[in-house]
């Protein structure tokens, strides 16, 4: 092997990649838990009986989950401004992830409701909630606990998405990792530290999601 | 609270001739064209305990469920408490507030604790502050003998527990009916005592209750009358003594030979 390794450029440069990294992480938790609340509402939607809205969110969840990620955030950032709808390429990246985390987090919330027995939302309603209130104090909650897995795993996937938005120059981990590797060629060094980044901030994220769960689904360890 | 009338024997005492629920010729067909409801008429008094019983099939559950609007209805009127009950009507929670109910699966809120299942339609629907409505929530599960178990979640208590702690948190929203809809059809045989015992001192109270239940020693110590449904027809509504021990009706003989083993 010809090739001598030289880690000089990761620790000449590391202020750059952890802004880069630090950029990264703050996208996906804006993006995820905007994503979220889209999720939340999506899944009302799905379940609310009434045929429009109904279609909306069907709609929705059709065209993101079946177009590619990088299409949707072109249209965004490229398409959107014909509209007279500008942003910058940090905007652009998360209304896209947003807008694509939601769409697969309707469709897993949307199971979790549907996990919820009627007889739940029944005493809700009889003790004298309306529909709305029986969905956000007494179906909704033990519903995400009820999909929290299948969630994080999607919040994952949401995470590791975020590299694509590199394509946009908006300046995450990936995007500073190119920057660098035009510069000194060391692609083997620059690429098997970015893996290890992103590695620790799937791991912070999963940490966050962790205590979260502590916080809110204690109550799930005593259910049969 | 509205419930806790001065304490005397449910059976002798001169009832209150207010009528709290009317029923007037209810119709009910499902979508499958059952006819589950025939011409239902009945009306329960202030301060009554009526229990309905009949044959599984008889549409006694569901008669119970057009009370608070949870089953629609095709024909007919009800009224509570003055208020006409029709189908997907606005205000339907309005009056659901002064029904409570206790279902046969207790179907408590998984994620909150005790506490917070008994808290949590006092502080969003009748705007009490958290320290009321706790204080309140205490009070009623002191009375019905879960206090020290109001900072557990429901998976940690048995049927029989959980069943009590339904029939407080109904209490909670201070109902001016009752309903009970087979609340000891779920629970193994040793829990059955303690929510009847629960139920039988909410009798002694004054609350109106109405309950669909086959506990006969439950039906013939506390309820005023028997009402006894049979595929979709209000058959009889007559004393306890009358239903159990001098019964007219074949069907109801029938019925009794079969529950009395």
């Amino acid at each position: 092997m010809e090739y001598s390794f030289d880690f000089s450029v990761i620790a000449d440069n590391f202020g750059l990649l952890l802004s880069g990294a630090w950029l990264t992480l703050k996208m996906s938790l804006l993006a995820i838990a905007f994503g979220l609340i889209i999720g939340v509402i999506g899944s009302l939607f799905r379940t609310s009986g009434n045929p429009l809205l109904n279609g909306i969110a069907l709609a929705y969840v059709e065209v993101i989950r079946n177009t590619p990620y990088l299409i949707q955030l072109f249209f965004i950032f490229f398409g959107l401004p014909s509209l007279g709808l500008t942003l910058s390429a940090e905007q652009a990246a998360i209304l896209s992830l947003a807008i694509n985390f939601g769409a697969y987090s309707t469709e897993i919330v949307r199971a979790g409701v549907e996990s919820i027995s009627k007889g739940q939302i029944e005493a809700g309603l009889a003790i004298g909630f309306k529909k709305l209130a029986v969905f956000r104090h007494i179906v909704i909650p033990p519903a995400l606990a009820n999909v929290y897995p299948a969630l994080i795993g999607q919040v994952i996937l949401a995470v590791l998405f975020t590299s694509v938005v590199s394509q946009i120059a908006a300046e995450d981990l990936t995007y500073a990792g190119n920057y660098l590797n035009s510069r000194t060629f060391r692609s083997f060094e620059i690429y098997f530290t970015i893996a290890l980044m992103y590695l620790a901030i799937v791991w912070i994220v999963k940490a966050l999601a962790y205590l979260i769960e502590l916080r809110f689904f204690e109550f799930a360890k005593y259910r049969k | 609270m509205t419930y806790s009338q001065p304490e005397t024997n449910a059976a002798t005492v001169a009832r209150d001739p207010e009528a709290i629920i009317i029923a007037k010729g209810v119709h009910k067909r499902y979508d499958n064209d059952f006819h589950v409801l025939k011409g239902i008429s009945l009306t329960v008094n202030k301060g009554e305990v009526v229990v309905l019983m009949g044959p599984s099939g008889s549409g006694k559950s569901t008669l119970i469920r057009t009370f608070n609007g949870l089953e629609p209805y095709q024909e007919g009127k009800i009224e509570i408490d003055g208020t006409e009950i029709s189908h997907n009507q606005k205000g339907i929670e309005l009056i659901r507030r002064e029904v409570g109910m206790v279902f046969q699966q207790f179907n408590l809120f998984p994620h909150l604790t005790i506490l917070k299942n008994v808290t949590l339609g006092p502080i969003h629907l009748k705007g009490l502050s958290q320290d009321d409505a706790e204080a309140q929530a205490m009070e009623l599960l002191e009375r019905v003998g879960i206090a020290p178990q109001a900072n557990k979640y429901p998976g940690q208590l048995s049927g029989g527990q959980q069943q009590r702690v339904a029939i407080a948190r109904a209490l909670a929203m201070e109902p001016k009916v009752m309903l009970f809809d087979e609340p000891t059809s779920a629970l193994d045989p040793e829990m059955v005592r303690e929510v009847l015992d629960v139920m039988r001192k909410l009798a002694q109270s004054g609350m109106t209750m109405v309950c669909v239940t086959h506990e006969v020693g439950f039906a013939r110590e506390v309820a005023d009358r028997i009402i006894f449904l049979a595929e979709g027809e209000l058959v009889t509504d007559t004393t306890p003594d009358k239903f159990f021990n001098n019964p007219e009706e074949e069907r109801i003989k029938q019925f009794l030979s079969q529950i009395l083993h």
